[in-house]
This record gives structure tokens, sequence and C-alpha cells, in this order.
């Protein structure tokens, strides 16, 4: 058995389903943006097998901006629900409804 | 070898996910959430991008996994979430076919070859070559991509003062009272609601 590139990237889209569906299931913010990051990490993975299956290392730097986006995704978004629950406690994402009409 | 690293690497990653998804308390799910990233580490050294898998250990396991547990102990550590509640009726039932139909989608287009994804024939060999992977990704990030590099670093600044912005407690207008203005008028409008 051979590992071939499709093998990565049939992980990369499991990864991604899983994310995809805890993100859509989970109420504390803090396990979405967990699932978040699945997701970003299984796009990782499969720019790093094009970045193989091509020959061309611009699908390594891409990652590289991926990860840092993704710090300073996890920054901002972690201090808004650092904002969220000193307000209110123990909120899920079903409570924050002040926008709704 | 390859097969070997490939098959624990997988298996590593899919358990990390599926802890982080079906965990009730949000402290598992962080500490699931390190097996998926080493995972992926892992299989960027299986691909030979040395540098990707000591940034993603450094920046993913060690800087945004602690921001996270940091921000758990921050909020209580207790917060389990009872899992068997469902708020909204079928919606996880929708959620799983919904993702189902998004992996069909995906194996479809990769059933038909994985040239079809890329619309280019792979030779399937590490990237490397002759120079060293990180020689060639610092020589692709510092000349074809110094925009967005520098862009990036800009990104990282704002999103620094950004969250020292979020999270600075509001000034306060009486000293017994924490609330500024207009977050008082939000909490009078819960206070209606309730």
């Amino acid at each position: 058995m051979v590992v071939t590139g499709t093998w990565y990237l049939v992980l990369s889209a499991m990864l991604f389903t899983i994310g995809g569906v805890g993100l859509l299931v989970r109420r504390n913010p803090l396990v979405m943006f967990m699932c978040i990051e699945l997701m970003l990490n299984a796009v990782n993975l499969s720019f790093v097998t094009f970045a193989r299956m091509l020959g061309d290392v611009d699908g390594q730097a891409v990652v590289f901006f991926v990860l840092v986006v993704a710090a300073a995704e996890v920054v901002v978004g972690l201090a808004i629900i650092v904002a969220i629950m000193r307000r209110r406690p123990r909120a899920t994402a079903d409570d924050l409804a002040l926008l709704k009409g | 070898m390859e097969t070997f690293v490939f098959l624990v690497g997988a298996a590593v990653i899919l358990a990390g996910a599926l802890g982080v998804v079906l965990s009730a308390s949000a402290t598992r799910a962080a500490l699931s959430l390190i097996g998926t990233l080493f995972g992926i580490a892992v299989l960027f050294v299986a691909q030979e991008a040395h540098f990707l898998a000591a940034v993603q250990v450094i920046v993913y396991a060690g800087a945004i996994v602690v921001l996270f547990l940091f921000v758990l102990m921050l909020l209580g550590v207790d917060t389990t979430e009872d899992l068997s509640i469902e708020p909204i009726t079928a919606q996880r039932p929708a959620a799983i076919v919904a993702g189902l139909a998004f992996f069909g989608m995906v194996m479809l287009a990769l059933s038909a070859g994985a040239d079809s994804v890329t619309g280019m024939p792979g030779a399937f060999d590490p990237v490397a070559g002759t120079v060293p992977d990180i020689v060639a990704l610092g020589r692709s990030i510092f000349t074809t991509h110094v925009f967005a590099l520098e862009a990036t670093a800009l990104l990282l600044t704002i999103a620094v003062v950004g969250a020292v912005v979020l999270v600075r407690k509001a000034e306060t207008i009486d000293p017994d009272d924490d609330i500024s203005p207009q977050l008082q008028d939000a909490s009078t409008e819960d206070g209606e609601e309730a």
C-alpha cells in the first residue's frame, strides 16, 4: 500500500466535515471556536498535500498565512467571548439574540 | 513506512476531532484539540513540511490551545454542557445530513481522481527537492508573498489592539456602578424582556 495524495485529501475532508457538524451542533461558544480551528486545520492539511502533489512550495506559504490569520482570529474571538461572558455568565450561542428584530 | 505514519496520524486526528465535538466538558474538548493539532503536525512532517510542523506545534498546540485553556479557567472550568438537550428541533439530524452531504460531494470530486481537483497531474514527491523546504518556503514568502507578509504583520498588531479594547473594563461614571451608559441601556432592555 502506497500513500497517495488522495488519502490525505480524504482525511482532510473527514476532518472538515467533523468540524463543520460540530460547529452546527454545539452551543458553547468556546467549543464552536475549537470546531472552527478543526476546519482551518483540515484546509491546512489539504494545502500541504496539494503543495506536494504539484511540487509548488506556494501551497506551504498559504498555510503559513492561514496560521497567522487563525492566531489573530482566535485572539479577537476569545476577547469577544470574554466580554460577553462577563456580562452574561454561562451564555450559550442561543442566548445571544440581542440583535434579533 | 509512510503508510504506517499516515494511519497512526489519521487515527489520532480523527479521535481528537471526535473528542472536540462529543465531549461535554470544554476543557476535555481543548485537550482533544491538542491531539488533532499534533496529528496534523505529524502529517506535515510526513509530507516534508518540517518548518510548518514546527510552527504548527508552537503556534497552535502551544499558543492557541493555551489561550483557550486560559479563557476556560478565567470563565469557570465547571461549565459542562448537557448534550442530551436539543434546543432547536431536528437541528442535529439536519446538521449531520448537511455534513454527510458535504463529505459526499468532496468524495465525488475526489473519486474522479485527484488530478481533476487541481487540474494538473502531480508527481507526489516532497516539494523540497534539492533545496531544504525551509529555504524554498522562505524565498516564496519574502519575495512572491512579501506584501501579504507585511499585511499579516499589520493584522497581528490590529488584533492585539482590538483584543485590549474589547476586554477593557468600561469607564465608570458612578464608582458604585460598573456599567457604562450604553451597556446600561442594553441591560435594562434585557430586564424588560425577562
